[in-house]
Order: C-alpha cells, then sequence, then structure tokens
C-alpha cells in the first residue's frame, strides 16, 4: 500500500511543486541576468535583492481581470493553455533525477517511473503541447495571434524532426529507449554521450531552443511584428498558464539533455576513481547542477544573440539541422554495426 | 474486472469521440474531437500492454498528422458550414453500401474470431530472442513481416515523391 501507493504520489507532489517553485524563479533568474548582462540592476524592490519578485508577480497576475474576447471560440480558448501546460508537466514523469537511494529506511527511485520506451514517451507527449499554441492564435480570432500560431506550430513541426533524429543516434549508442537505461549505460562504458555524439549533443540543444520558442528562435513571440504573440489576446491566469509552460518547456529541454549527454545524476568523469571526492555532492544534486547548467546558457544565449529572420530559420532547420541530423545517425549507425 | 471496465470506458471515449468527428458543425472542433479519439486509442493500447504503439499512436497520429489537417482546416476557413444535401454530386446510396460493407466484415472477422481464437500470442513471444515491448516489436518487422513492412516503406516513399513532384511542377 505505501509502495505502490502513497511512495509514487509524493513523489508526483514534490517534483510538481519543485518544477512549479523552479519555473517562477526561473523568470527572476531571467530577470536578474539578463539586467546584469545590460548594465541594469533587475528587480530590486520587492525583497532583499527583489527575491520575493515572483511571489508578487504570482499575486498580480491571480487577481488580473480575466477577459474572453467575445468573438473568440469560447470553449477552444478556455482549453488552449490548458493544452500547453498538462504536456509540460506530465513529461516529468519519467525523468530521471537520480538512482535508487535509502531514504528513512526504506529504498526509494529518485524518479517517478521508469517505462520501456521513455524517451519516446517525451517526445509523444511533446508533440501533442503544439496544440496549445495553435488553438490559442485560432480561438483568439485576432491576426497577429494567428500568425504568431502559424509560424509557431510551422517551426515546431520542422525543428522536432532534426530533434528527434539526433535523439535516434543517442538511442543507437545507449541500446534502450528507457531514461534510466540511458544513463545506465553511461556508466557502464564511463563516458558522457556529449563526448561520444558530439554533433547530436550541438543539434539537440540548437533544436531546443527552437521547440521552446527562445531567443534566437522566438519568431512566434516576436514583439516588433506581431503585438506579443499567440498568447496576446489572454489575460491573468490563462496568459500565466502559457508563461509557466514555456518555462516548463525549457526545464524539460535542461532535463532531457542532462539526462542524455551528460550522464543524467552521474558525477563528472564517473570512471576516473581518484575524483570520488565529487561524491559528496548527491546525485540529484549532480542533475540539478548540469540542468541549471543549460538554463543559464539558455538565458545567456537570449541576452547574446539577436533574433532570426523567419525564412533564416526554416532554412536553418531543413538545410542544415536535418540533413546533419541524418548523417550524424548514419555514421553512428555504421560505426555502431562494424565495431559489433 | 479492472481490465474490462477500463476496456468498456475508453472504448465508449473512442466511440463517442468518433460520433463527434462527423457530427460537429465547426470543423476546427472536429479536428480537436479527433485529437482526442486518437489519444483514446493510445490508452487503448496501453491497456494491451503495447506501451511502444501507444507512444508512436500519440506521435505519428495524434501530434504529426492532425497538426497538418488543423493547419489546412484553420488556413481555408471554413466559415460557412457545408451544404451537404444540396450537392449534385453527393452519392448517398453507395456511401452507406460501402458502410454497410465494412460493417459485414468486421462482423465477419469478430464472428471469425470467436469462432476460431487466435493462436496464444504468450507462446510467440516466448520465442523471440528479445525482449521488451520496443525490441519485440523491432525484432517481428524485421523478420516475419519484413517483406509487408518494406511494401509499406516503398508506399510512403512513392507518398513522398509525388508531393514533391505536385509542388514542384518544374523540377
Amino acid at each position: 500500500m505505501v509502495d505502490g501507493f502513497l511512495v509514487p504520489l509524493l513523489k508526483i507532489v514534490i517534483v510538481l511543486n519543485a518544477t512549479l517553485v523552479g519555473v517562477t524563479y526561473m523568470v527572476l533568474l531571467e530577470r536578474k541576468v539578463i539586467a546584469w548582462a545590460q548594465s541594469r540592476l533587475g528587480p530590486m524592490r520587492v525583497g532583499p535583492y527583489g527575491i520575493l519578485q515572483p511571489v508578487a508577480d504570482a499575486v498580480k497576475l491571480m487577481i488580473k481581470e480575466d477577459i474572453t474576447p467575445v468573438r473568440a471560440d469560447k470553449w477552444v480558448f478556455t482549453a488552449a493553455p490548458i493544452i500547453a501546460m498538462v504536456p509540460a508537466l506530465i513529461v516529468y514523469a519519467v525523468i530521471p533525477f537520480g538512482p535508487e537511494v535509502s531514504l528513512f529506511g526504506r529504498q526509494v527511485t529518485l524518479y517517478i517511473t521508469d517505462i520501456n520506451v521513455g524517451l519516446l514517451y517525451i517526445v509523444s507527449v511533446a508533440s501533442v503541447g503544439v496544440y496549445g499554441i495553435i488553438l490559442a492564435g485560432y480561438a483568439s480570432n485576432s491576426k497577429f495571434p494567428l500568425l504568431a500560431s502559424l509560424r509557431a506550430s510551422a517551426q515546431l513541426i520542422s525543428y522536432e524532426v532534426a530533434v528527434t533524429l539526433t535523439l535516434v543516434s543517442v538511442i543507437l549508442v545507449a541500446g534502450s529507449l528507457s531514461m534510466v537505461s540511458i544513463v545506465r549505460a553511461q556508466e557502464s562504458m564511463g563516458v558522457w554521450f556529449a563526448f561520444i555524439q558530439p554533433i547530436a549533443f550541438v543539434l539537440f540543444f540548437i533544436g531546443g531552443l527552437a521547440e521552446t520558442n527562445r531567443a534566437p528562435f522566438d519568431l512566434p513571440e516576436a514583439e516588433q511584428e506581431l503585438t506579443g504573440g499567440f498568447h496576446t489576446e489572454y489575460s491573468g491566469m490563462r496568459f500565466a498558464l502559457f508563461f509557466l509552460a514555456e518555462y516548463a518547456n525549457m526545464i524539460v529541454v535542461s532535463s532531457v539533455a542532462t539526462t542524455l549527454f551528460l550522464g543524467g545524476w552521474l558525477r563528472p568523469f564517473p570512471n576516473v576513481a581518484w575524483l570520488s571526492f565529487l561524491g559528496i555532492i548527491p546525485s540529484w544534486g549532480w542533475f540539478l547542477l548540469k540542468s541549471f547548467f543549460f538554463l543559464y546558457v539558455f538565458i545567456w544565449v537570449r541576452a547574446t544573440l539577436p533574433r532570426y529572420r523567419y525564412d533564416q530559420l526554416m532554412r536553418l532547420g531543413w538545410k542544415v539541422l536535418i540533413p546533419l541530423a541524418i548523417l550524424n545517425l548514419v555514421v553512428t549507425g555504421i560505426v555502431k554495426v562494424m565495431l559489433l | 474486472m479492472g481490465e474490462a471496465i477500463a476496456f468498456y470506458t475508453i472504448a465508449a471515449f473512442v466511440l463517442g469521440f468518433a460520433v463527434l468527428v462527423v457530427s460537429t458543425k465547426d470543423t476546427v472542433h472536429s479536428v480537436l474531437f479527433l485529437v482526442l479519439d486518437f489519444l483514446f486509442v493510445a490508452a487503448l493500447y496501453v491497456l494491451l500492454g503495447a506501451q511502444f504503439l501507444a507512444a508512436i499512436q500519440v506521435l505519428v497520429y495524434a501530434g504529426g498528422i492532425v497538426v497538418l489537417y488543423l493547419f489546412v482546416v484553420m488556413l481555408v476557413n471554413l466559415k460557412r458550414p457545408p451544404e451537404a444535401h444540396q450537392d449534385p454530386n453527393r452519392r448517398g446510396k453507395l456511401g452507406f453500401a460501402l458502410s454497410a460493407a465494412v460493417l459485414a466484415e468486421l462482423g465477419a472477422i469478430a464472428a471469425y474470431g470467436y469462432v476460431r481464437p487466435a493462436p496464444a500470442l504468450a507462446q510467440a513471444s516466448q520465442a523471440l530472442p528479445v525482449t521488451g515491448n520496443t525490441e519485440e516489436v523491432g525484432w517481428l518487422l524485421y523478420t516475419s513481416y519484413l517483406i509487408p513492412f518494406e511494401i509499406a516503406s516503398m508506399l510512403l516513399l512513392v507518398a513522398m515523391i509525388g508531393a514533391i513532384v505536385l509542388a514542384k511542377r518544374e523540377l
């Protein structure tokens, strides 16, 4: 009873809450880092150094008026933020934050579940998240959101192909689709897959930027051209849901990149014995550190690079990323067959 | 018992959404019900223990193909309700005949399955040299069902080339 029902439930509650708190503090981190990059201070007023800013933001968003445009498609307009948010959260079910540890005298796995098709589950759930964006643009019954949502969906579909192809080459190396087995494969090989699959690693990260609509691929939210993107007509908590979904997706991409390419919960150089003092940081600590690294790079890239033009974005996706990903996959396959 | 309840609940949802797909006036809503329908079919696969098929069902149908449907429906913007009954090309009788034929076929398959139950699948999967859902599907595709698999992939390739030829008249 306790192991079959209570423990998973507790894990789900902890992971969901940690994600949502993490998301709100990601927003603060982003504002702070971009402010520092531009020689500003960022939020300073709420709490010391502005650390209570997310609380103020949340309260503000919740008490704002929630407007549904008169000509909007009401049902779809209501459903769109939910459709955007739910896939971003349920992906965390298969992300391994750590191996099995003993906690309060019982063996507990630091992941909610480990399914045989874990990676495929993540890709397929993420592909459903596109609907939130398309439907938000359609249901608003307004030009700019519709244009933005068409842009967003074209972008997401294009980059999904490249990202999925890079994942396939990682699966070939690991020999499994299960997230835990992929980390275990890196443990037994004694090397992070970022070193075996460097091309896939870079392609995955670029594709991840595009999949989460982040700069330099944030065309769906280009303020200068679209007044604000697919969520222009949304206000209050519904707008906040889109915002949360975007940041939750960033955390998902970072976690998946950590698991697949940076050895998940493993310490750096897991096969070098004299570095075992690094084990002083617990496994989940390493996982969080590595994920944080990716999140920081996300913000860093946004503060550094200008936005792509739409045709440049499509050319990069179809003529550079996808051919490179296919080439990488073919080479990986050949090497794998030759070595066995 | 629990499995039966789950099956009938999911099956009811699948059929209910299928009816909504064809009966809704708004085309976009119709496409959305199709997505829900596909998701419940994926749930059926999970119930059968075919997680790989379920994930592929969501990835390819719910997340891939229907997004393109939605694209097309949104772009052509069918604000006017379709005037099906005034359409001179409407072939009602042919439609009914074809539906009846499909229904008869399904009934025949059900009856055949009832008279001659399928050979036990558990034995077949025990004979496979690999374990795990994905591995078993892959193994069967590349051994027992190699030729149908290759024919299906040829068909897809032909369709792809056809689409390129149609889209680019002057190659």
